[in-house]
C-alpha cells in the first residue's frame, strides 16, 4: 500500500469525539469521518470548509495531537497509525459475518522522532507563544527537545539564522512576544516549526488573524520557504482566493467529509460537486466588473449540527440535486480522470 | 522625533500631566454636550446637498488616552447619497470604525471625542442636524430611529438573558411609544419575515444562544430596520460568519436595501465585499481618506500609493499565478503619526514633500478624489 511517490498518506482518517448527553449517556461527535488524501513532497496541499467541518482535526489528528479513532497514517514510507480496519476497493468497511469489521494489525508508534519532520503553525499567533519565554528561547526549545545543538553557541548562531529566514532581525531575540505585531509573532511561529528541518509543515489558518496588507508577506514568505526548502503543507483556511494562490491542489471538506479533491485551478474552473459549486460563487471577488456579472449560488439554511448529522451524504439537506439515493448512502470518492475526485452521486 | 527610544514608552510622570490636561478638556466637552437646553439654532444647519442622507464635512474625532491624543479620525469628508451604498475600507486601526461610530454618538466617552468638523444628518426641509453638536438627548431621538448600526460579532451584541423577541420590541417600544403592545409584537414578528426567518414565531421566543451566527445577525438587521431608518451602518457585518453564510447577509441586506429604500455603510476590511456590494469606495489610512470615488474608480484606476498597494497585495483572479506584491513595513502607530502623509513610511515612491506636508486632496474626475502628492507631481508635468 505505501506508495514512495508520497510524503503523506491518510487513509480513512476517523476522529470521533464523545459528547455528554445527559445521565452517563455520551453520543459521538463525528468530528472527521472516513477522510482520505495524500501529499508529495514539496507540495502544498490546501484544505477548506466552513467553521466546524473538521479540517483543523484533520491536521491535529495527522500529527496524532488527537488520538485517531481509525484510519491509517502514513509518513515517508512509515506507517505510525493503524487501527487496523480493511475496506474493500468501493471503500466500504470489510465486516465479518457479525458485523463486526474484520481486523487487521494496529499499529501505533512513539511520535517523538517523527515529530522532527512533521511540525504545525497554529492559528492564533497571540495565544501560541508563551508570554514568559523570549524568542530566542521559543524557537530554541525544539532544538533542545529534539537535542540538536551540541552547545549553546550553537544553538544561538541556529536560532540567528532561523530569524534572518524569516525576516526576523537578530536584535530582536531576547524580546518577548508581546513586543511584537502580529505579522511578526506568526514568523516567530513559523521559525519555531522550521528549526528542527521537518519535511512536512501543517499551517492551520496562518494568515487569518492578519491584516490585509500584511497576509501578503507572510504567503509570499511560505511559497519563498517552500522554494529553498522544499517542504510540504497541509495549507487549512477558510479563504479561498488565499489557499488557491498557495496550493497545488484542495481539498474540500463538509461536516468531516471530505467532498472534492482538485488541482487547484482545475478546482476553481471546473468544479463538480454542489458544495463547491456554491462555496466557490459565494467568495466575493475583488473585482467590481466581475462582482456584477456573476450570479451568486446561494445556499439556503445552515449547517446541520454535527452531532445530529443526516444519514447518506450530509450536504443533502442543503443541495439542490439531492435525490433518495442521497439519504441513504454516502457517495464514494471517486476519480474523474486527472486526479479529480468527487463524492456525489448525481454529478 | 528620535525613533531610537521605545515610542509608545512614556513616564509615570508625564502620564499624571497629560491625564490631568485631558480630564480638565473632556469635563468642558462632555458638558457642552449634555446640555440639553441648548439653543437648536446651534446644531442645525444646512444640507449642501439635499440629495444626501449624511454629509461628512472634515471630522475629528479624537481619543484622549493617558499617552497621548490618539487622532483616530483626523479631518474625514465625504457624502452618503440617499439610497446608496458607500463602503468604506482600511486596515484594522484606520480609523474606519470611528468614523461610523461618531455618527451614531457611540464613542467610548469621556475619552473619545468627536471634537472637529461637521456631521451634517438630514432631516428634510433641506434641514440638517449636525451630530457632533448636537446635545445627548437629541441624539438618542435618532439613533436607533433614524441612524441604526449592525456590528461584527452578532453574539455580543444581542443581550443573552433576553428572548430575541424583547429584544426586538424594546426598540419600537422606545421609539414609538404610541404603539400598543399588539401592534409592536406584529410589527416584530413582520421585520422577522423580512429578513427571512421561517420560523418567526419560534424565533420570537428564542434567546440569542440558541441561533447560529447567521440567524443571529439577521436578528440584528431586524432589529436595525425596525424603525425604517434613513441610513444602515453595518460594521463589519460579515467577518465572523462562514463564506456561504456571508453570502446569504449580503443578498439579505441588498434586497431589503431595494424594499426599503436606506442607504448603507459598509465597514470593512474585505475588498471582496466591498466590490460586490458598493456603489461609493472611501478608503482610509491613519485615520484619513486617502482615497474617494466609484468602485470601478477605486479598482481599475487606483490614484493613491495605498489603494495601489492593497489592490496587488491581494490575491485574484488575475494574479493568481504570480507572486503577490506586499506592502512592506507594518501599519502606523495612531499615537505617533508621522508630520506628512501617513502612509508615506510604507510607501515606495514616497517624495521629499510627502515628509513634510499632508497631501491635498486632488480631484480627478468628478466622481474621484485621491489624496497623494504623486497626482500633484504629475498634474505639473503634464501626465
Amino acid at each position: 500500500m505505501a506508495n514512495s511517490e508520497y510524503l503523506v498518506q491518510v487513509e480513512h482518517l476517523k476522529e470521533y469525539f464523545s459528547v455528554r448527553s445527559g445521565f452517563g449517556k455520551s453520543i459521538p461527535l463525528k468530528a472527521v469521518d472516513d477522510v482520505s488524501f495524500s501529499i508529495r513532497p514539496g507540495e502544498t496541499l490546501g484544505l477548506v470548509g466552513e467553521s466546524g467541518c473538521g479540517k483543523t482535526t484533520v491536521g491535529r489528528t495527522l500529527l496524532q495531537l488527537y488520538k485517531p479513532t481509525g484510519g491509517r497514517i502514513t509518513f515517508d514510507g512509515d506507517v505510525l497509525y493503524d487501527s487496523g480496519e480493511q475496506y474493500d476497493e468501493n471503500g466500504r468497511l470489510k465486516v465479518d459475518a457479525n458485523g463486526k469489521p474484520v481486523l487487521g494489525k494496529k499499529v501505533s508508534v512513539n511520535m517523538l522522532p517523527y515529530r522532527k519532520q512533521m511540525q504545525m503553525v497554529f492559528q492564533d499567533p497571540y495565544s501560541s507563544l508563551n508570554p514568559r519565554m523570549t524568542v530566542e528561547d521559543i524557537i530554541g526549545e525544539p532544538l533542545d527537545v529534539h537535542k540538536l545543538c551540541k552547545n549553546s553557541k550553537e544553538r544561538r548562531d541556529r536560532v540567528m539564522e532561523l530569524m534572518e529566514l524569516v525576516g526576523l532581525n537578530a536584535e530582536h531575540a531576547m524580546r518577548y512576544p508581546h513586543e511584537f505585531s502580529g505579522g511578526q509573532r506568526q514568523r516567530i511561529g513559523i521559525a519555531r516549526a522550521l528549526a528542527v528541518n521537518p519535511k512536512f509543515i501543517v499551517c492551520d489558518e496562518p494568515v487569518s488573524a492578519l491584516d490585509v496588507s500584511i497576509q501578503a508577506q507572510v504567503v509570499n514568505m511560505f511559497e519563498d520557504l517552500q522554494e529553498k526548502l522544499g517542504v510540504a503543507y497541509l495549507f487549512i483556511a477558510h479563504d479561498l482566493l488565499v489557499v488557491h494562490h498557495i496550493s497545488d491542489r484542495i481539498a474540500v471538506m463538509y461536516l468531516g467529509k471530505m467532498m472534492e479533491l482538485a488541482d487547484s485551478d482545475e478546482l476553481n474552473d471546473n468544479p463538480i460537486h454542489p458544495y463547491t459549486q456554491s462555496l466557490l460563487s459565494a467568495v466575493p471577488i475583488p473585482d467590481p466588473e466581475t462582482a456584477r456579472n456573476s450570479k451568486r449560488i446561494v445556499l439556503e439554511g445552515d449547517v446541520p449540527s454535527p452531532l445530529h448529522m443526516p444519514s447518506g451524504c450530509p450536504f443533502r439537506t442543503r443541495c439542490r440535486y439531492a435525490t433518495e439515493q442521497c439519504a441513504q448512502e454516502m457517495p464514494p470518492l471517486k476519480d474523474r480522470g486527472n486526479g479529480h475526485y468527487v463524492a456525489c452521486w448525481n454529478k | 522625533m528620535s525613533k531610537k527610544h521605545d515610542s509608545d514608552y512614556i513616564s509615570a510622570k508625564k502620564s499624571r500631566q497629560i491625564s490631568r490636561f485631558n480630564r480638565k478638556l473632556t469635563k468642558k466637552l462632555e458638558k457642552e454636550r449634555n446640555d440639553a437646553s441648548k439653543d437648536p439654532a446651534l446644531y442645525t444647519t444646512t444640507m449642501k446637498d439635499p440629495g444626501n442622507v449624511v454629509e461628512f464635512d472634515n471630522v475629528c474625532t479624537y481619543f484622549f488616552t493617558d499617552i497621548g491624543t490618539v487622532k483616530a479620525v483626523d479631518g474625514v469628508t465625504f457624502n452618503v447619497p440617499k439610497r446608496a451604498t458607500v463602503g468604506v475600507v482600511g486596515e484594522s486601526g484606520c480609523g474606519k470604525s470611528v468614523t461610523s461610530l461618531s455618527l451614531m454618538q457611540l464613542l467610548q466617552r469621556p475619552t473619545g471625542q468627536t471634537v472637529g468638523g461637521e456631521i451634517r444628518f438630514n432631516i428634510g426641509d433641506g434641514k440638517a442636524l449636525n451630530i457632533v453638536k448636537a446635545p445627548t438627548a437629541k441624539m438618542q431621538e435618532i439613533r436607533g430611529n433614524r441612524v441604526s448600526m449592525i456590528f461584527q460579532e452578532p453574539m455580543t451584541s444581542l443581550n443573552p438573558v433576553f428572548r430575541i423577541g424583547q429584544q426586538v420590541n424594546e426598540v419600537l417600544e422606545l421609539h414609538h411609544p404610541e404603539m400598543s403592545e399588539e401592534e409592536v409584537k406584529a410589527r416584530t414578528l413582520e421585520m422577522l419575515e423580512l429578513v427571512g426567518i421561517a420560523n418567526k414565531e419560534g424565533v420570537y421566543n428564542m434567546y440569542p444562544h440558541e441561533l447560529s451566527g447567521g440567524m443571529r445577525q439577521r436578528v440584528m438587521i431586524a432589529m436595525a430596520l425596525a424603525c425604517e431608518p434613513d441610513i444602515l451602518i453595518a460594521d463589519e457585518p460579515t467577518t465572523a460568519l462562514d463564506v456561504t453564510i456571508q453570502a446569504q447577509i449580503l443578498e439579505l441586506m441588498q434586497d431589503l436595501q431595494k424594499k426599503l429604500g436606506m442607504a448603507i455603510i459598509i465597514v470593512t476590511h474585505d475588498l471582496g465585499v466591498i466590490a460586490s456590494m458598493c456603489d461609493e469606495i472611501i478608503v482610509m489610512y491613519g485615520g484619513r481618506v486617502c482615497e474617494r470615488g466609484t468602485a470601478d474608480d477605486i479598482f481599475y484606476r487606483p490614484a493613491h500609493e495605498y489603494t495601489k498597494g492593497l489592490l496587488r497585495s491581494i490575491p485574484s483572479t488575475q494574479n493568481m499565478n504570480e507572486r503577490l506584491i506586499p506592502i512592506g513595513g507594518t501599519p502606523i502607530n495612531m499615537l505617533d503619526l508621522p508630520k506628512g502623509c501617513a502612509f508615506c513610511p510604507r510607501c515606495d515612491s514616497a517624495m521629499k514633500i510627502c515628509l513634510r506636508e499632508q497631501p491635498v486632496e486632488m480631484e480627478i474626475s468628478d466622481t474621484h478624489h485621491a489624496s497623494c502628492w504623486m497626482n500633484v507631481k504629475n498634474a505639473k508635468e503634464g501626465k
